[in-house]
């Protein structure tokens, strides 16, 4: 699905603060699987994670999607593949204060011009298979932790994308809400999605749900 | 074309939410603007108006006008001047006029009063302005009188009410025929107040003028276009005083406009950077940022420059009149006649949008080609 060569990111390259927060990195992720990385803080899995879901670029190496080799496309068409293959859950949630939990669902949706009543039925639709039914017209910072992050995975599937991203998705939730959201996870790959995470939490490295475990320290690869 | 369309929608959707959000930033914002095209466009209406005034009057006053002057004041004409002048090549027509002013303690206004050569107005009736129709009540049929500078009281029934076409033209008109006239100022047989010539080509009004002057010696010719020079430039100087006064307070309020509308919170540029990571392209945020930045220009335009509007036509612009306005003490109420012009609206329009866009779109331009892996690390 996902081919990495020779991947290399360097932030604030050619000045004295250069640093190499990827050093060389070849790797093939599996469709219709999922993935976690693991590794200290500081290994570079944000940084890997941007690379795959087309948020950055390598300063060296190739990515290919589905065989096609994507990294020197432009901008433009790097958000078109990101929009329409990538789904991210934030850390963060990075969900838009002020707006309702409906509204940010539908944001992922709107450059492409779906027509309105489409678009809503569907958000409504997610947020009701991820029991959030009752509270889609409740603004957004008025929601608890859990409820946040399933807002911001029903918003990482508006577009329905190939591939889930979900960079540390349990760092802010507690043991029962982190088995929910594995639980979560599962029945997204039961139905075909590829499933990319990081994280350093063993719940979820070490949950039944993730079929391959990928380990990295100082941006390498560790074998283990 | 569909999807073009919807996409539209969408984003004027999340615009309007994202100015309900800041709602008292984008309320401030409105505010400020709003005055501030009310201010510009209250000045160029008002002057424009007061220009289109002037043109009226000028267009209906001769292209030469002889006064005689003794010891340099305005005397009147004695008999025998029109006939000195004799015929000069060029001159349509020379008339001697007779007009002059009266102070209606009634009301404490001045009126114009005029005998027409034109149309004849009948003997013992008037035909009065609009302004005096309007500060002493009258209608045709009614009957008036005013005491004359000798003492002695004169009653006329008004005959007519002039049109409404300009205010300078005629509102504190009053015509009568050259009987009454000259009963009620005591005004010498066969004297006039000035002579009017028309001269159909513009190009020989200097020559009409300069053989004028040596037929007669002690008169002095006034003529049209120099007429129309003063006005304008008086008119100009006044609009100069008018902005030059403001322009502190227009300064003030166009940096805070551009303060409020370019500076772009942390919250805002957190925005934009989860925008881009799920998918937005750099594109697609500043058209919503021009959706949000036309929307409140367009608003404050139209709000502003329809206050403006409101207050130059219906209110007689109190706002400016005390600079802007010689006349108040002429006329007892002064309403001008509303005259838009297109070119200078459109203007306004781009001197008070253009800028504003600019503002809004520079930084969200400059925050919109960040990276979009910024999201990852917020
Ligand atoms: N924009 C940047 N500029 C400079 N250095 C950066 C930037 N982003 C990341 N880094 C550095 O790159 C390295 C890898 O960062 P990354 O966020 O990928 O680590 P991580 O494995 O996700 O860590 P954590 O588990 O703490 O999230 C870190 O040392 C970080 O300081
Ligand atoms: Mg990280």
């Amino acid at each position: 699905m996902i081919e990495l060569t020779q991947i290399r990111k360097a932030f604030n390259q050619g000045q004295p603060n250069e640093f190499w927060a990827l050093n060389g990195i070849d790797l093939a992720i599996e469709a219709k699987k999922v993935t976690a990385f693991r590794g200290p803080s500081g290994s570079g899995k944000t940084t890997l994670l941007t690379i795959v879901g087309c948020l950055a670029r390598p300063t060296s190496g190739r990515v290919k999607l589905a065989g096609d080799d994507i990294s020197g496309l432009p901008e433009r068409f790097l958000t078109d593949i990101r929009r329409s293959t990538f789904g991210f859950v934030f850390q963060q949630f990075n969900l838009i204060k002020g707006l309702s939990a409906l509204d940010n669902v539908m944001l992922p949706a709107f450059p492409t011009g779906r027509p309105h009543r489409e678009l809503r039925e569907r958000s409504e639709s997610l947020l009701d298979r991820l029991k959030l039914a009752h509270r889609r017209e409740a603004r957004v910072e008025w929601l608890s932790g859990g409820e946040q992050q399933r807002v911001a995975i029903a918003r990482a599937l508006v577009n329905d994308p190939k591939v889930l991203i979900a960079d540390e998705p349990t760092a802010n939730l507690d043991t029962a809400l982190s088995r929910e959201f594995m639980g979560i996870l599962e029945s997204l790959n039961a139905e075909g999605r590829t499933v990319i995470l990081s994280s350093h939490d063993p719940l979820v490295v070490e949950s039944a749900a993730v079929d391959c475990v990928v380990s990295m320290r100082d941006g390498q690869l560790t074998r283990d | 074309m569909n999807a073009w369309i919807e996409k539209q929608r969408h984003l004027i959707d999340f615009t309007l939410a994202s100015l309900a959000r800041r709602r008292t930033k984008n309320f401030g914002l409105l505010l400020v603007y709003t005055l501030l095209v009310f201010v510009l466009a209250s000045v160029a209406l008002y002057t424009h108006a007061l220009r289109q005034e002037a043109a009226q009057v000028l267009k209906q006053s001769p292209e030469i006008i002889l006064q005689r002057m003794v010891a340099g004041r305005h005397d009147l004409i004695p008999p025998g001047y029109i006939e000195k002048i004799g015929r000069i090549r060029g001159v349509q027509a020379i008339e001697g006029r007779l007009w002059g002013y009266y102070y209606d303690p009634v009301v404490k206004a001045n009126y114009t009063f005029m005998a027409p050569a034109a149309e004849a107005v009948r003997p013992g009736t008037l035909t009065v302005g609009p302004a005096v129709a309007r500060s002493r009540g009258l209608a045709p049929g009614n009957t008036i009188s005013f005491r004359a500078y000798s003492g002695k009281l004169f009653s006329f029934t008004v005959a007519g009410v002039l049109p409404h076409s300009s205010e300078l033209v005629s509102a504190d008109l009053v015509l009568m025929s050259e009987a009454d006239f000259r009963a009620f100022f005591a005004y010498p047989a066969g004297h006039h107040t000035d002579i009017a010539l028309s001269v159909a080509n513009p190009l020989e009004v200097r020559n009409v003028a300069a053989k004028l002057a040596a037929v007669l010696p002690d008169s002095r010719p006034i003529l049209r276009e120099e007429v129309l020079r003063t006005y304008a430039s008086v008119f100009d100087w006044r609009e100069g005083i008018v902005l030059a006064l403001l322009s502190a307070a227009i300064f003030a309020f166009a940096i805070l406009a551009w303060e409020k509308a370019s500076g772009l919170s942390a919250e805002e540029k957190r925005e934009i950077g989860i925008l881009k990571a799920i998918g937005w392209e750099t594109g697609d945020i500043i058209k919503m940022k021009l959706w949000e930045g036309g929307l409140i220009s367009f608003t404050a335009f139209l709000v502003g420059f329809i206050a403006a509007y409101v207050q130059v036509f219906r209110f007689g612009a109190p706002l400016f009149e005390p600079v802007l306005k010689g006349w108040s003490v002429l006329y007892p109420r002064f309403e001008l006649v509303p005259a838009i012009d297109s070119l200078q609206v459109a203007t306004l329009f781009f001197f008070t949008v253009f800028p504003y866009m600019a503002a809004v779109l520079v930084p969200i331009w400059r925050a919109a080609i960040t990276d979009p892996d910024a999201a990852m690390r917020s």
